[in-house]
C-alpha cells in the first residue's frame, strides 16, 4: 500500500495552505556524501540540479558536509562551492568519522530543524537511502526515492518524478503541507556540472553534542570492494552481459573474454543466476544491479522489462540476438541479428587486434 | 511421524477438482486438495466461457462475488474462407436476464476465487504441491498419494483425480492409457487488451454485455479444429485449436494458425490497437465418448478433463468438469453416509449417476463426430469456400439474372462434391448428430 | 528469539499495463506475488530461528487478498501470520505505512513477546522506495541495519548482534544491540521449499487479521491518505525510445567485416572511448 497506491490521487488538488511554521523554510540543500576520503560524484551531480531549483525559487543552494575531520570538510565545502553551492553547513565531529545511521540522522535532523531548508536532496546510494529514510521519518515529512526528474511547479512545490512498478511507469510526487521536501536521486541520472574553482561561498559551522559513548552501533571493520573480487557493476564504464541465448555455462566464458579485452565488467540476466552460471552480484536488472555504463553489450538477452530498467541509463546499448523481434532491439541503440556464440569471439578478436595493433604503432 | 488420513484427497484445483472438493467439504468430510500451481488457476488455460448452470447447482449465490467478465448476449458462428466469412448471428435482449446463462471469465481469477470458496467450505488446500504418484496397498487399492514435498505420504479413503487433460498421475498408476494424438486438440490462446469503451463500441455492447464468435473453415487449413474470440471486460481472448494428430501430419504449428487467424480481414479490425499480454497453449481432450477411460476403481475416481469429459461440438468443458466433480463427490458422500467402503464395486454408482446426467448423454450423442470430421476434412475446407462463393454470387448485383445465379451456385456445389458426395455428407452428419 | 518479518504483496511488475487512453494502471488480470526482496528477508529470518530457536511472525499490511501471501510465508516455515487490513490504510505512503506497521509490531510484541529483530526486504518492486524499513526502525527506536548481506554472531543474553552490510565501496561490519531492524540485501539466499508437514500446517493455520483498532491504532490522522505527506499527482508510461536499434545489415558480409563495422559504430557513438580502451590495454 505504500508509495504509489493512491495513483490518480483522490487527494490531489485538495492542497491546503502550508502551515505557518513551515513558511520560514527556504533554500535548497544537497547532502554531500563523503566516505573514505572521497566525495561521491552523485552529490556533485545533485548540486548541478539543485542550482536550477534554487534559481527557480530565488533561493540559495547549500551543501551539507558531515564528517570526522574538519580539514576534510572544508575541502568538501570548497568542492561544493566549485559545483554551484552558495553556502555549506559543516558539522565535523569524531562520531561522524564513519557513516553510521544514528549519529548522521541526529546531525542531519538537527541542521534541518535549525536552518530550515525548503528542499533536501540526497544521492540514492546505499548510504543516502539509509539516511534519508530515517531523517524523513524523524521529521515526519515526505520523501521521494530514486527520482529521475526534479522540477518546481507553479505553486513553488517540488515535483519529483520517479519510476514505479519496476520501471513500467513513471509518477510525479509532491510533498504537501510539510517541509522540507525530500528526494533522492540515483547516481548518473543528473549530469555533472562544470566545476568553477574560482567560486567561493559561505561556511556555517554547526556543533553536534554527541559522544561516542552515546552511540550503540559500532563499526568493526570495513572491507573495501577493491580488495575483493566482487563485481563493480554499478560504476563500470563498460559492461558486457549474457543471457539464456548463450545456451550453456561454458559459452558464458565468451562474455568474460570480451569484457576482459575491453577492460570492463561482466554480468548477466536473472535466469543465469538461477541456473548458477553466474553469482547473484552479477545479476543486472530490477532485482539485480542498476548499471549506467558508457557502453553496454547484451548478448543473448531478450530484454524483458525487469532487465531493461537496470540498463536503460547506459549511453550506448548494443544487442546481439538471433531474434530480430526480441524486445531488446526496442531500446538498444545498435544491434546485430546474429548467433552470440559465433559473433562474440569474432568481435572480441576484432577489438583485441585493434587495441594491440595501435599499441604497437603508438 | 504418523501418517495423516483424510476422507478424500482431490488432485487438482481446476473446475472439476474445485467442484469435487467443495461438495465434499460442504458435506463435512475431511478433504485435502493438492494443486501444483502457485495458486489455483495460475497455470490454467481456457477461452473462457463459464456456463452458469453447472456452477449454480453447487453455489446458487456465486454471482455475488465470482469474478465474472461479461454475460453473453450475442453469438456469432462463422464459416470462414481466406478473406470472408458467412454464418449465423444471434443476439437477444432476453439474455440480459437477472441470472444470465453464460459469462466470459478469466480462469486465473476465477479458479482462485472458486478455490477460496473451497477453503472456506473447510477443505485443506495445498498449492505448489505436485502429486507424484498414487500410493497403493498390496492389493492394488489406492490408499493415498505421494507429493514432491519432503515428507511422508498422505493417506485417504478415496482419491479423486481432477488433474486435467495430461493425467500423468493416473497414467503412471496404470489407471489410464497415454494420451493419443487422435484424441486431443492443441489450442493456443492470446489475451488482447483494449480499453473497455473500445470493446463496447467495436462489438456494440453496453455495460457487462459480451459477444462470442466461434469460427471454423479454411482457417484450420483443412485440419479438424475451431477458432474463437471472446470479449472480456478489458480484453479479448482469441484462440484456435486443432487435433494434435492433424497438426503433426500437416507439420503446421498452432501458433502459425493463430497468427493467420488474427490477420484474417474479418478478425484483424476487431483486435486493432490491442496489446497482447498473454500467450498460452493447452491440450483439450476432444476424443469424445470413445476416448473416455475407466472412471473408477478401488479407492479412486476420475473427473473432468482427466476423464475426457469435453463436448467439442458445443465447446463445453468446464461445465462437464464441474458436474462430474460434483457427482463424484456426491457419490463419495453417499457412500460415507451409508458407512460403505470406496471400493470399485461401490464407486460404480458414480458412472451410473453420470450416465443419467447430460455429461454422458451428450458425449454419447456426438460419439461419431470426431471420427467423422477426421475422415471428412472437406467439411472444414470445401464447404466454407462454397458457402462464401455462393454468397458472393448471390449478393453481387451485376446484371446477371437471379435464375442464372442460382444455377451457378448449384453447379459449384455439384462440381465440388458431386451429388453423391453431397447426399453422403448430409447423411453422415445426420447420423453423427442423431 | 522472536522475529517479525514484514512482507508485502505486490503486483507482478512484468504484467502491469497502462491504459492507452487514460494513462492509468490497468491491474485487471495482473497476478500478485510476494515482493521478491521480502523472500530473502524471510529466508534469513527462518535461518536465524533455526539457529537460535524461537518463532517467526510474518506481518503484512494490505487488502484482504494479501492473506494469500501470508499463507505462502507459512508454507515456507513461518510460525505465525498477521494481516493488517483496514480501509483507513488505503492510500498510505511510506510514512503512513511505517506508522501502521510499527503499531502492529508493537501489538505483536504485546501478544506474543517483544521482537528481538524485525526484518524487511531491501525495497519493494512497486513502491521501490526502501523507506519503510528505516521508517519502522525510527518509530520503534530499533537499531537500524540496512542492506545486510550476512548475519554474524548473535548473543541473546548480552543482546548483541553483528552483521555485514553493503556500504558505499565496500562491506561494513557492524555490531549493535538488540532489538534491531534489518533490511536484507538481495541474493544472499534462496527461499527454501517448505516440507509437507509445514505446508499442511500452513494450509490449516489461522491468519490473524487485525483492523486499525485491533492493532491498537487510535490516531487515524496518521494513517492512509490523511497520514501521507506525499501525493502522487500523475502516473504515466515512460516514453519509449522512438527509434528502434539500428541493425547492422548482415547480408553479403563476413562475420569479420560485421565485427569491424560494429566496432567502428561503437567508436563513432562514444567519442573518446577508443582512447580509453587503448590506455587500458597499455596497462597490460
Ligand atoms: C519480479 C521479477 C524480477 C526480475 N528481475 C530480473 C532482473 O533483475 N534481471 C533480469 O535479467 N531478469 C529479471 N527477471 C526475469 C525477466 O523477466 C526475464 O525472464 C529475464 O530477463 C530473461 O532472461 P534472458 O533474456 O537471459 O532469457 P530469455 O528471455 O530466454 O531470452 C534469451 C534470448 O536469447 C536469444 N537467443 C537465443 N539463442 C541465441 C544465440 N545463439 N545468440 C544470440 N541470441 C540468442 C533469444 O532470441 C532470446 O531473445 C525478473 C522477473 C521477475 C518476475
Ligand atoms: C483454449 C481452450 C479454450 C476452452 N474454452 C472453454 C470454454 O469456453 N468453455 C468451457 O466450458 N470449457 C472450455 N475449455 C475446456 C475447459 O478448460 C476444461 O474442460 C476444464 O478446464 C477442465 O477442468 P479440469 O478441472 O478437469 O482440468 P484443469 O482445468 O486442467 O485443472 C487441472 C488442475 O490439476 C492440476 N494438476 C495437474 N496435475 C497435478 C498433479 N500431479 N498434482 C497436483 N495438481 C495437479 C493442474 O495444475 C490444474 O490446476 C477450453 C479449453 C481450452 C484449452
Ligand atoms: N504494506 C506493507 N506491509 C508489510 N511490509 C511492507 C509493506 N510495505 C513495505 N513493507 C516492507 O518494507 C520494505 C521496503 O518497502 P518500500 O519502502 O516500499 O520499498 C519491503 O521490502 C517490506 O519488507
Amino acid at each position: 500500500m505504500s508509495g504509489t497506491a493512491h495513483a490518480g490521487g483522490s487527494r490531489a488538488g485538495m492542497r491546503k495552505e502550508l502551515p505557518e511554521h513551515f513558511k520560514a523554510y527556504r533554500h535548497v540543500w544537497v547532502f554531500m556524501e563523503y566516505e573514505h576520503g572521497a566525495i561521491h560524484p552523485v552529490s556533485l551531480e545533485l548540486l548541478g540540479e539543485g542550482r536550477k531549483l534554487a534559481d527557480r525559487l530565488g533561493g540559495e543552494l547549500a551543501g551539507v558536509a558531515l564528517g570526522g575531520d574538519h580539514g576534510q570538510m572544508i575541502e568538501v565545502a570548497n568542492a561544493a562551492f566549485a559545483h554551484g553551492a552558495d553556502v555549506t553547513y559543516i558539522t565535523a565531529e569524531p562520531v561522524l568519522a564513519h557513516y553510521r545511521n544514528e549519529p548522521y540522522t541526529r546531525a542531519m535532523t538537527e541542521l534541518v530543524n535549525t536552518y530550515k531548508p525548503e528542499i533536501l536532496l540526497l544521492g540514492a546510494t546505499v548510504l543516502g537511502r539509509d539516511l534519508a529514510g530515517s531523517v524523513a521519518t524523524t521529521l515526519l515529512t515526505g520523501l521521494t526515492a530514486d527520482c529521475t526528474e526534479l522540477a518546481i511547479d507553479a505553486e513553488r512545490s517540488l515535483a519529483a518524478t520517479r519510476p514505479t512498478f519496476g520501471g513500467s511507469l513513471l509518477c510525479t510526487i509532491h510533498t504537501l503541507n510539510v517541509r522540507p521536501q525530500m528526494a533522492t536521486v540515483r547516481p548518473r541520472v543528473m549530469s555533472m556540472p562544470k566545476a568553477d574553482p574560482q567560486r567561493t561561498g559561505r561556511i556555517v559551522e554547526h556543533r553536534l553534542d554527541l559522544r561516542e559513548e552515546d552511540i550503540v552501533t559500532k563499526v568493526l571493520r570495513f572491507l573495501p570492494d577493491r580488495d575483493s573480487n566482487k563485481a563493480q557493476l554499478a560504476y563500470a564504464d563498460i559492461v558486457v552481459a549474457g543471457g539464456l541465448g548463450l545456451r550453456s555455462a561454458e559459452n558464458f566464458q565468451l562474455v568474460r573474454n570480451l569484457a576482459e579485452v575491453l577492460g570492463g565488467e561482466w554480468g548477466g540476466s536473472r535466469p543465469l543466476v538461477q541456473k548458477g552460471w553466474i553469482t547473484a552480484d552479477r545479476q543486472i536488472g530490477q532485482t539485480g544491479r542498476t548499471i549506467r555504463p558508457r557502453l553496454y553489450i547484451a548478448a543473448g538477452i531478450s530484454g524483458a522489462i525487469q532487465h531493461r530498467v537496470g540498463v536503460e541509463g547506459a549511453d550506448l546499448i548494443v544487442a546481439i540476438n538471433t531474434d530480430p523481434t526480441a524486445p531488446i532491439f526496442d531500446f538498444a541503440h545498435l544491434g546485430i541479428v546474429a548467433d552470440a556464440t559465433e559473433f562474440l569471439p569474432i568481435l572480441t578478436d576484432t577489438f583485441r587486434k585493434r587495441l594491440s595493433v595501435n599499441r604497437l604503432a603508438g | 511421524m504418523s501418517l495423516e488420513v483424510f476422507d478424500a484427497i482431490v488432485i487438482g484445483a481446476g473446475p472439476a477438482g474445485n467442484a469435487a472438493a467443495y461438495t465434499l467439504a460442504k458435506s463435512g468430510l475431511k478433504v485435502l486438495q493438492l494443486e501444483r500451481g502457485e495458486y489455483a488457476g495460475s497455470k490454467n488455460v481456457q477461452g473462457a466461457i463459464l456456463y452458469a448452470d453447472a456452477l449454480e447447482k453447487l453455489m446458487p449465490d456465486f454471482r455475488e462475488d465470482a469474478p465474472l467478465e461479461r454475460h453473453i448476449v450475442e453469438q456469432r458462428m462463422w464459416m470462414m474462407d481466406d478473406n470472408s466469412h458467412t454464418g449465423m448471428h444471434y443476439r437477444s435482449d432476453s439474455f440480459n436476464e437477472e441470472k444470465p446463462n453464460r459469462y466470459t471469465i478469466i480462469r486465473s481469477q476465477f479458479d482462485r476465487w472458486f478455490n477460496r470458496r473451497v477453503r472456506e467450505a473447510g477443505a485443506v488446500v495445498l498449492c505448489e504441491t505436485t502429486v507424484t504418484e498414487l500410493l497403493k496397498d498390496t492389493n492394488g487399492r489406492v490408499i493415498g498419494v505421494k507429493t514432491d514435498r519432503h515428507g511422508d505420504a498422505i493417506l485417504a479413503d478415496v482419491v479423486i483425480l481432477a488433474e486435467g487433460v495430461n493425467g500423468l498421475v493416473g497414467q503412471r498408476a496404470g489407471l489410464r492409457q497415454e494420451l493419443q494424438p487422435a484424441h486431443v486438440a492443441l489450442a493456443v490462446k492470446e489475451m488482447h487488451f483494449l480499453p473497455e469503451e473500445v470493446i463496447a463500441a467495436r462489438f456494440n455492447l453496453k455495460g457487462d454485455e459480451g459477444v462470442v464468435i466461434e469460427a471454423m473453415g479454411t482457417i484450420t487449413k483443412g485440419m479438424v479444429g475451431t477458432a474463437f474470440l471472446y470479449t472480456n471486460r478489458e480484453s479479448i481472448s482469441v484462440g484456435i485449436g486443432c487435433m494434435v494428430q492433424d497438426l503433426a501430419e500437416n507439420r503446421v504449428s498452432s501458433s502459425a494458425l493463430l497468427e493467420a487467424f488474427k490477420a484474417h480481414p474479418s478478425i484483424r479490425s476487431l483486435l486493432e490497437g490491442s496489446e497482447v499480454r498473454e500467450y498460452a497453449a493447452h491440450l483439450i481432450p476432444e476424443g469424445g465418448y470413445k476416448a473416455v477411460p475407466q472412471l473408477y476403481g478401488e479407492g479412486w475416481l476420475v473427473v473432468g478433463d482427466a476423464a475426457h469429459f469435453v463436448n467439442a461440438v458445443h465447446r463445453e468443458g468446464s461445465n462437464l468438469a464441474m458436474t462430474s466433480g460434483r457427482i463424484a463427490a456426491e457419490t463419495v458422500v453417499w457412500l460415507k453416509r451409508r458407512r460403505e467402503a470406496c471400493s470399485a464395486e461401490n464407486l460404480a454408482e458414480y458412472r451410473r449417476r453420470l450416465e443419467a446426467s447430460f455429461v454422458m448423454k451428450d458425449l454419447k450423442k456426438y460419439r461419431g463426430i470426431p471420427a467423422l470430421l477426421h475422415r471428412n476434412k472437406h467439411f472444414l475446407d470445401l464447404y466454407p469456400r462454397i458457402a462464401s462463393r455462393a454468397a458472393q454470387i448471390w449478393l453481387r448485383v451485376d446484371g446477371v439474372d437471379k435464375r442464372s445465379k442460382e444455377g451457378e451456385i448449384v453447379r459449384d456445389l455439384r462440381a465440388a462434391r458431386g451429388w453423391r458426395g453431397l447426399v453422403g455428407d448430409a447423411f453422415k452428419v445426420a447420423r453423427a448428430w442423431r | 528469539m522472536h522475529i517479525v518479518v514484514c512482507i508485502k504483496q505486490v503486483p507482478d511488475s512484468a504484467q502491469i499495463r497502462v491504459h492507452p487512453v487514460h494513462n492509468t494502471i490497468m491491474r485487471q488480470g495482473v497476478p500478485t506475488i510476494i515482493n521478491p526482496y521480502d523472500l530473502f528477508a524471510l529466508e534469513e529470518a527462518l535461518r536465524l530461528r533455526d539457529r537460535l530457536g524461537g518463532a517467526v511472525t510474518v506481518l503484512t499490511m494490505g487488502p484482504p487478498m494479501a492473506e494469500d501471501s501470508l499463507r505462502k510465508a507459512l508454507t515456507f516455515g513461518a510460525d505465525r501470520a498477521v494481516l493488517l487490513t483496514d480501509r483507513f490504510f488505503a492510500g498510505s505512503d511510506t510514512l503512513a505505512t511505517s506508522y501502521a506497521l510499527s503499531m502492529a509490531i508493537q501489538k505483536i510484541g504485546e501478544s506474543w513477546g517483544t521482537p528481538d529483530v524485525v526484518f524487511t526486504g531491501k525495497q519493494t518492486i512497486d513502491g521501490d522506495t526502501a523507506q519503510v524499513g528505516p521508517g519502522i526502525a525510527r518509530r520503534l527506536g530499533l537499531n537500524q541495519l540496512t542492506y545486510v548481506s550476512a548475519i554474524g554472531a548473535v548473543d541473546l543474553a548480552a543482546r548483541t548482534i553483528e552483521v555485514s552490510r553493503r556500504a558505499e565501496g565496500g562491506v561494513q561490519e557492524l555490531a549493535t544491540r538488540l532489538p534491531a531492524l534489518i533490511t536484507v540485501l538481495e541474493g544472499t539466499s534462496e527461499i527454501r521449499r517448505g516440507r509437507l508437514a509445514d505446508a499442511l500446517r500452513a494450509a490449516r493455520a489461522e491468519v490473524t487479521v487485525w483492523n486499525a483498532a485491533q492493532a491498537g491504532i487510535t490516531e487515524m490522522t496518521k494513517c492512509g491518505l490523511r497520514g501521507s505527506p506525499t501525493v502522487v499527482k500523475n502516473v504515466f508510461a515512460p516514453k519509449g525510445r522512438a527509434t528502434k536499434a539500428s541493425l547492422l545489415d548482415t547480408r553479403e558480409k563476413t562475420p569479420g567485416e560485421l565485427a569491424e563495422a560494429m566496432m567502428a559504430r561503437i567508436f563513432d557513438a562514444l567519442p573518446g572511448i577508443e582512447g580509453d580502451l587503448l590506455a587500458h590495454a597499455a596497462q597490460y
